[in-house]
């Protein structure tokens, strides 16, 4: 093997390419967020509608976005097979459990991966393929045929268990963010009396107020439009 | 001196070959004893019982040679912050109360018997590291290589750590990143130890992986169990010596 893949595939190598594909995943969090607050907007949808069309059509965007898919696969895949790995190092557990100064974030991250899966799933499957497969209609803004992605999120949010899985599922995401935001930079070796308290405060705000952000959508579609 | 009833309940296994199980045992003891002395009465009575003794490891007995290993109610080294087995006293548990004395868990410590565990894989994680270039003869005067208060404290810090291992037990990953970063860190931090210090932490890291420790999830447990405070900065410094090295040492042959 080369000396790069030996790199790669050492331990810190595995958590290195776990830190930085969190760390994208993690600004991809608030740009996706920034976008769809347009939601919000209340004139029928028309921002939020050219906003999607444009992400969908400027060719520099739909690089990022599957650059984005596949390192949300990569940063899934390396995860559950670190966690696997992780318990068949560990071999038998304790009889009596015992966790001094640990948060039950940081011992269950695989758990929370798991279930913000499930919901990326869930989502996706109800937009982005419905919409990419022509299940959504279209509205015209001036010569444009834009795709009302705005009237099926607005359907979509009337619905009780879907909005009731996007709040599970962004409760997932804010506890695994309250430990991988610090976490990632651990792991770049990023870790100093000065500035790590500077990182954990930032990463706290960030795993309340960007899940907060986002279950605000459902949360007003369901009981105000 | 108040006296103390306790029921001891201690994993006995014969060999890494056989499974082993629970046993219960009733122990006099008193307030003023350490932990192994407690188990040293246990080992009395089984011995006049004509049972065999539980097998654990132990030295010093002062809290410096890292020889105990034992995990208490769940706690490598037992409730008391920064204090092993051996220094841990009775007085910190109440008359009547149950004990559960496990061996350290992970898969590159296997059991060898009762409470003892192999961990010889950290000894070649500490022999992979090599050599560091000192001239040999009569010792160097004192202050002769000046260095750097804040690395010489850092350094001496790290080099605190006794190897016990208390941190791949805790360690819910089994991982031995803090006992890694911990000798890597006290030699890198001076001067001495700068000249071999990227290919050395190339060596251990490999040898690390190679023993089948797990992978560090920054959950802290090791930190928190530790009976000398390793800090959490020495796995910070040792993935960033390891991400620098492995991109600026040169290729291999």
């Amino acid at each position: 093997m080369s000396w790069f893949t030996n790199f790669l595939t050492s331990s810190i190598g595995k958590k290195l390419l776990m830190s930085l594909t969190g760390l994208f995943l993690i600004l991809f969090l608030k740009i996706h967020l920034l976008g769809n607050l347009q939601l919000l907007k209340d004139d029928g949808g028309e921002a939020f509608n050219t906003y999607a069309y444009f992400m969908t059509h400027n060719p520099l965007i739909m690089v990022i976005s599957y650059g984005n898919y596949f390192f949300i696969l990569l940063h899934m895949l390396l995860g559950l097979t670190l966690w696997s790995k992780n318990r068949a190092a560990k071999g038998q557990a304790y009889a009596v459990g015992n966790h001094r100064d640990t948060t039950w974030a940081s011992r269950n991250m695989a758990l929370l991966g798991i279930l913000i899966l499930a919901f990326i799933f869930l989502h996706m499957g109800d937009f982005w393929w419905k919409m990419k497969t022509g299940q959504t209609a279209v509205v015209m803004y001036g010569e444009t045929e834009v795709k009302d992605l705005y009237t099926k999120v607005a359907e979509s949010f009337k619905v009780l268990w879907i909005v009731v899985a996007y709040l599970i599922g962004l409760l997932a995401l804010a506890i695994h963010l309250y430990h991988g935001f610090a976490s990632a930079f651990q792991t770049l070796g990023l870790n100093h009396s000065k500035y790590t308290p500077v990182i954990r405060f930032i990463g706290t705000a960030y795993s309340i107020l960007v899940p907060l952000g986002y279950a605000i959508m459902p949360i007003v579609f369901y009981f105000f439009r | 001196m108040s006296d103390m009833k306790l029921t001891v309940k201690v994993w006995r296994q014969k060999n890494n070959a056989t499974p082993g199980k629970f046993e219960t045992y009733q122990v006099m003891a008193n307030e003023h004893m350490s932990f192994l002395e407690m188990m040293d009465v246990l080992n009395e009575q089984l011995v006049h019982e004509k049972h065999q003794p539980v097998a654990f490891e132990h030295d010093c007995r002062e809290g410096i040679c890292g020889a105990c290993s034992m995990v208490i109610n769940g706690q490598a080294h037992g409730p008391l912050q920064a204090t092993t087995t051996c220094q841990l006293h009775m007085r910190h548990f109440k008359d009547g109360d149950t004990i559960t004395v496990e061996p350290f868990r992970a898969k590159a410590f296997p059991v060898i018997k009762d409470l003892v565990v192999d961990r010889s894989a950290l000894d070649r994680v500490i022999q992979s590291g090599g050599f560091i270039s000192v001239n040999t003869g009569q010792a160097v005067d004192g202050n002769s290589i000046p260095i750097e208060k804040d690395a010489a404290v850092k350094a001496f810090d790290a080099a605190t750590c006794i190897g016990c291992g208390a941190c791949v037990a805790a360690c819910p990953n089994g991982s031995a990143m803090l006992f890694t970063s911990a000798k890597i860190s006290h030699l890198g931090l001076l001067p001495q130890g700068k000249i071999e210090h990227k290919n050395r932490t190339l060596k251990m890291v490999a040898q690390m992986d190679k023993e089948g420790f797990g992978f560090c999830s920054n959950i802290g447990a090791c930190s928190a169990e530790c009976p000398k405070e390793i800090s959490l900065e020495n796995i910070a410094r040792m993935n960033r010596s390891f991400i620098g090295a492995s991109l600026t040492t040169g290729k291999p042959e």
